[in-house]
């Protein structure tokens, strides 16, 4: 079908909005009536048709609103894209990667013509028509990383691999769940996820780490994950948060269903070819309350989630103090009938609410 | 003066040892305040014999007796800001198998260790103690401004003004600790000051 990218805005009135067709395709994190980290990793070798999974970056009808935004979060804050000197060759690989895919994925959207490292880069939607030389900086306006990610949704860490660890030496990051590139660029990957909960101790950071060193090229992975987020705000960095943290008490029982956002993280893995860096994208995709309800399979199990999950995960992920009016607007779409495995909507077998 | 034990903390904050000898033709030792009586306590007439001490004494008093180990160098200057350029001339002369020993506040070593680092020595392979004062050197997280010697939570940055709470989470590139606006969410509403380490949970 043909994208209709929608004009909004992530800040200020909060003109985002989600179509049927957004909120259908939307990445329900819970395959079940409960959460508690696990190492969940899949191949990402596609997945149904028009889901968030079938291609390999997802291009949907956020797209051009969502690179407004982060130019003008860069435009504020040019520490949010950072590369360490030695990551350059990453950032090519990168650039490589995402115009290969996208041009193959989206031909009517993104072409690439190359003749030797003569190449030609059209981006339709963002009226981009370049011509550069691959491997050289100076034909590009930006380095290629920061090119790329400017042209694509998602935050973007490049992780460079050595010592048997994973470090962040390069990133584009607007849209973060609240961390921050500038403080942890150059940490390997125990220490930039030191500050969360119950993981280490479940061994999942060692394992997740195993895992990650031995993807191959041609052989990405994916998970999902998620918090919460007051208002369709993409920024939620830890630089801006004396200015957004007061929205999270905005809440009020009339205004939670529109204004309280589950906020899923599609996070890919792809091996670089040329670098043997690892990239890993970070998309984010946001769904108000009432269009998660309007799924009846989702309301009843995104109540479950929110009421058992623990304590310390609540705080960590930022909504300890709204869950009871969460639970309270929740549990009106939680009628008790048991709801299916896996995440997938399931409107047409999943039984209506009842009144 | 005994040693104070940091409370068991999460995978970023920095663990510091006990100085020790290695083997080595050439050593390296920067120290601030109460650092020197770490280096006093492995100091040997031999490996003083091909060490380089530069000390920045912040009030404390023991220039003499570092300087009575006969040193083969060594430096004292009135602040780190005034003594890291020439920290970064000497480590530029650093000759395969220099020995990096650091030692007193948490500020002073993640600095130096920031610049050992900058020319090439993996921070694994650098020793470090802590002694004396137990503050922390603060990014504020907002502004990027670094308030130095930060010794209760929260406190207020020294550049923006707003109040902030201090993490755990450390940086070795900024040689500092996060810290994070505490009153975002009820503007005005500050919890009195603490020592740091006042309790050892909720950090």
């Amino acid at each position: 079908m043909t994208l209709q990218f929608n004009d909004e805005t992530f800040r200020d009135d909060y003109s985002f909005h989600n179509s049927e067709r957004a909120i259908k395709r939307f990445p329900f994190p819970f395959d079940k009536d409960s959460y508690m980290y696990v190492v969940n990793m899949e191949q990402h070798r596609g997945g149904p048709s028009d889901s968030i999974y079938e291609m390999r970056f997802d291009v949907d009808e956020h797209y051009v609103s969502e690179m407004r935004d982060r130019a003008m979060v860069l435009a504020d804050d040019p520490l949010r894209c950072q590369s360490l000197p030695h990551m350059t060759l990453a950032g090519w690989d990168l650039l490589e990667l995402i115009m290969v895919s996208k041009s193959e994925d989206y031909p009517d959207l993104f072409q690439l013509h190359r003749d030797g490292d003569k190449w030609h880069w059209i981006n339709k939607p963002l009226g981009i028509d370049d011509h550069f030389t691959f491997m050289d900086e100076t034909t590009l306006p930006y380095g290629p990383m920061e090119y790329i990610t400017r042209q694509t949704q998602g935050d973007f860490c490049v992780l460079d691999q050595r010592d048997d660890n994973l470090w962040m030496d390069a990133g584009t990051i607007t849209t973060q769940a609240d961390w921050s590139l500038d403080f942890d660029i150059g940490m390997n990957f125990f220490e930039w996820h030191a500050p969360v909960p119950l993981a280490h101790e479940k061994g999942i950071f060692v394992r997740a780490l195993k895992f990650l060193l031995n993807i191959q090229q041609g052989a990405p992975a994916r998970r999902l994950n998620w918090t919460m987020t007051v208002n369709p705000l993409l920024d939620t960095s830890p630089e801006n948060y004396h200015k957004w943290g007061i929205q999270k008490t905005s809440l009020t029982p009339e205004n939670i269903g529109a204004k309280q956002h589950l906020r899923v993280e599609l996070q890919t893995f792809f091996r670089l070819p040329r670098s043997n860096a690892l990239v890993f994208p970070i998309r984010c995709y946001l769904c108000a309350f009432q269009d998660i309800v309007s799924v009846p399979k989702w309301g009843r199990r995104l109540h479950r989630v929110i009421r058992d999950l623990p304590e310390e995960l609540a705080t960590y992920k930022g909504f300890i103090d709204n869950r009871p009016m969460m639970l309270d607007y929740l549990s009106k779409f939680d009628d008790g009938q048991d709801t299916s495995n896996g995440i997938w909507p399931e409107l047409d077998s999943e039984p209506p609410l009842k009144t | 003066m005994s040693k104070f034990e940091f409370p068991p903390s999460i995978r970023s904050r920095p663990v510091y040892g006990t100085l020790e000898v290695r083997a080595g033709k050439h050593h390296l030792m920067i120290a601030d305040a109460a650092g020197a009586e770490a280096i006093l306590d492995v100091a040997t007439p031999d490996l003083m014999a091909k060490t380089h001490i530069i000390y920045i004494p912040r009030g404390a008093d023991f220039e003499d007796k570092l300087r009575a180990l006969n040193p083969a160098q060594f430096y004292e200057g009135p602040s780190y800001a005034a003594s890291v350029s020439r920290i970064q001339r000497v480590l530029q002369d650093a000759s395969m198998g220099l020995q990096v020993y650091l030692t007193g506040t948490e500020g002073l070593m993640g600095q130096a260790q920031n610049e050992a680092m900058q020319a090439g020595i993996p921070h694994t392979a650098i020793q470090t103690e802590h002694r004396g004062s137990v503050a922390r050197r603060m990014q504020c997280v907002h502004c990027k401004g670094i308030t130095e010697d930060v010794e209760t939570d929260p406190f207020v940055c020294s550049h923006c003004g707003l109040n902030l709470f201090v993490r755990d989470h450390y940086s070795r590139r900024l040689a500092a600790y996060q810290a994070v606006c505490i009153d975002a969410e009820d503007p005005g509403n500050v919890p009195a000051q603490k020592g740091i380490y006042a309790t050892e949970t909720e950090q």
